[in-house]
């Protein structure tokens, strides 16, 4: 039970801040949270790969565009008037959405669920792909190669036409869930869609808390270790980096599509390098192996962010957060290790 | 295609090729000397420009470009006295998130200092429209400048190595640092001393290309990019391989403008890193053997 403990303080502080807002009357924080909690979604599977597998990815912002940009493309393009056999096929399964636009002309586009289904099926394809030969690397070139990943698919964002190119994709329709529930960016829905983030952002973390008290998490753990260790004990260490590295690409992916159709729009610049950055520097804050940690500081840095509060120094105070973690608490701000400092501190001096 | 244009396209090539040699050297100074892949080095040459270009106000060109290079030496040495000196056998991945966040660091600092403007020295001999002409191709005299520039900072750097102590005494700290120690060789000083290079010869680099491709505060990163990927194209740490490898990447890029949208022409060089990673990760010229004794 221990590892579902946190679970139900989640629930109540999630409540409790949003009852916060209502009492304060201060409601419009509850559109920065909501972005938060689906940032958190992606970091989280970064948490994953990086504090369990131990594998660093400068690329997943690549993923997050990827789920984003395709879905918001395919449920933005207009096939009205366009004949040809697939676009009959996909209406006969009913994959297209009929709409019209505010000018009254017909409105043809793909249904978001199917854009979602197929956003997050290229995020794992491709991931599955790419993860065989990169995952075999390690260190430098691990972290090199993942980054030049994701400038290509930052590239390709900027320089097609079908994306948007530097101005991205704008008016994407909302992402219905159930009936009368849908993660739209709108207005009079904000409470609904603060709930709806922060319960997918529960679900995700839930999937992955089972993971890790799992086998496979054992596994990983013994990778991050040592590779050879883990693969004499029979573990097969490429297998499970693969995976984990496709699931933690899902997990990127599904948080572009749910933040665009929160957003109702996506730009190049959530799929640039310094995103990726951000990502992985919240990872290092959050303490690399710990899930809670990475959200907490995942919610909390996000938030602030998206208030504007670091103004034109946005990425200068993630930059300085890199590095003052790495030089000063490598394992996380959460856990600065005091016992075992302490500890360490005693046994030298009492050896003398 | 005629020749004029292949010759044309060959000595663009050159000029970017050879840009992107020394950035590559840069990472084989600081990674012989520390094992470290310092991903602020793109940033060094930005830096460089940048800073000649604000000097060049109030000095005459070649002051206010030995003005910047002394400047961004400075910042090399404070960066390695600042983030990475006090570190006790920091791990590879902490290395890599710590200059990470100094080349974002340096770049933000650019921006506030220099907004985000497009800005270029002036060209250092003639102007935009002077050209010469090389067996029918026509080239701006400032090409002759950096490919000039680059040969003589691949073979000052040579000479340095190989005939000062200075050199030498970082030499023996790249090739074992614990016998480099017991011989009273100061490796913390060699260290410092080997950012200093790296950083100097980047803001070199950075001066007299930018007036054929301008400065931005921006500009680093993809540099750094493709600097790392020569640097593995040669195989980590080997300097002369970097400059061959430099100089076919930069052929390379420049000859595919003729078949792809400009717009790609970045992700060819990063589709060749990851091909030269995925195939052979020990470079062109590696010892597969050695590599394996290697941290990466």
């Amino acid at each position: 039970m221990r590892p579902y403990l946190p679970f139900p303080f989640l629930l109540c502080l999630v409540v409790g801040v949003q009852l916060l807002t209502q009492w304060t009357d201060t409601a419009y924080y509850l559109t920065q949270l909501t972005m938060a909690a689906y940032y958190a979604l992606l970091v989280i599977g970064l948490c994953l790969l990086m504090g369990y597998a131990g594998q660093i990815s400068l690329g997943h912002a690549g993923f997050f565009g990827i789920g984003g940009y395709i879905s918001a493309a395919l449920t933005t393009h207009n096939l009205a008037g366009v004949d040809n056999s697939l676009i009959r096929l996909l209406e006969r399964l009913g994959l297209l959405a009929a709409s019209t636009d505010m000018f009254g002309d017909p409105l043809l586009t793909v249904h978001p669920w199917a854009a979602a289904a197929i956003a997050i099926l290229t995020a794992v394809l491709v991931a599955w792909l790419i993860g065989g030969p990169v995952l075999k690397l390690t260190g430098h070139y691990l972290a090199m190669a993942t980054l030049g990943f994701g400038i290509i698919i930052y590239r390709i964002a900027l320089a097609t036409p079908f994306f948007g190119e530097a101005d991205g994709i704008s008016e994407v329709p909302p992402l219905p869930l159930l009936p009368g529930l849908a993660i739209s960016g709108d207005f009079s829905a904000r409470v609904t869609n603060y709930y709806i983030a922060w319960g997918l952002l529960a679900l995700g973390l839930l999937l992955l808390v089972n993971l890790i008290h799992s086998r496979i998490g054992l596994a990983l753990r013994a990778i991050h270790g040592s590779e050879e260790a883990a693969a004499s004990v029979g573990v097969d260490t490429a297998k499970a980096k693969l995976k984990t590295f496709v699931l933690s690409a899902a997990y990127a992916a599904a948080a572009g599509i749910f933040l665009t159709h929160y957003n109702g729009g996506i730009g190049p610049s959530e799929a640039g390098i310094m995103k990726s950055v951000r990502y992985v520097a919240i990872v290092a804050v959050g303490g690399m192996a710990s899930l809670w940690g990475a959200l907490l500081m995942a919610v909390l840095l996000n938030f602030l962010s998206l208030r504007g509060l670091f103004g034109t120094y946005d990425d200068a105070v993630f930059g300085l957060i890199l590095i003052a973690i790495m030089l000063f608490a490598p394992d996380g701000v959460l856990r600065l290790g005091i016992a075992a400092r302490l500890r360490a501190w005693r046994q030298a001096h009492a050896s003398r | 295609m005629t020749l004029e244009l292949c010759i044309q396209y060959l000595l663009a090539g050159i000029t970017y090729g050879s840009i992107y040699a020394i950035v590559a050297i840069g990472f084989n100074i600081i990674y012989n000397t520390t094992g470290i892949i310092n991903f602020a080095q793109g940033e060094f040459v930005m830096l460089g420009a940048m800073t000649a270009i604000s000097l060049q106000n109030w000095l005459p060109l070649p002051l206010a470009v030995a003005g910047a290079v002394a400047v961004t030496m400075l910042v090399g040495a404070l960066v390695e006295i600042c983030f990475i000196r006090w570190l006790d056998r920091p791990s590879v991945l902490r290395m890599i998130i710590i200059t990470i966040g100094v080349s974002i660091l340096l770049r933000e600092a650019a921006l506030h200092i220099w907004g985000d403007g497009v800005y270029a020295l002036p060209y250092f001999t003639g102007n935009e429209v002077s050209s010469i002409s090389v067996l029918g191709a026509t080239i701006s005299p400032q090409i002759l400048w950096v490919i000039g520039t680059c040969a003589v900072i691949v073979i000052t750097l040579n000479l340095f190595f190989k005939l000062t102590p200075v050199g030498q005494e970082m030499r023996a700290c790249a090739a074992n640092r614990t016998a480099a120690i017991l011989c009273g060789i100061d490796t913390r000083n060699m260290v410092t001393l080997s950012f200093m290079l790296a950083a100097g010869i980047g803001a070199l680099a950075g001066c007299v290309v930018s007036p054929i491709t301008s400065s931005q505060y921006d500009g680093g990163t993809g540099l750094a990019i493709k600097g790392f990927t020569v640097a593995v194209l040669g195989g980590l740490g080997n300097s002369a391989a970097a400059v061959f490898a430099g100089l076919l990447l930069g052929i390379i890029e420049a000859f595919s403008v003729s078949v792809m949208p400009l717009a790609f022409q970045d992700a060819i060089a990063i589709a060749i890193l990851l091909v030269i990673l995925f195939v052979r990760p020990y470079g062109l010229f590696g010892d597969r053997e050695a590599a394996r004794l290697q941290e990466f």
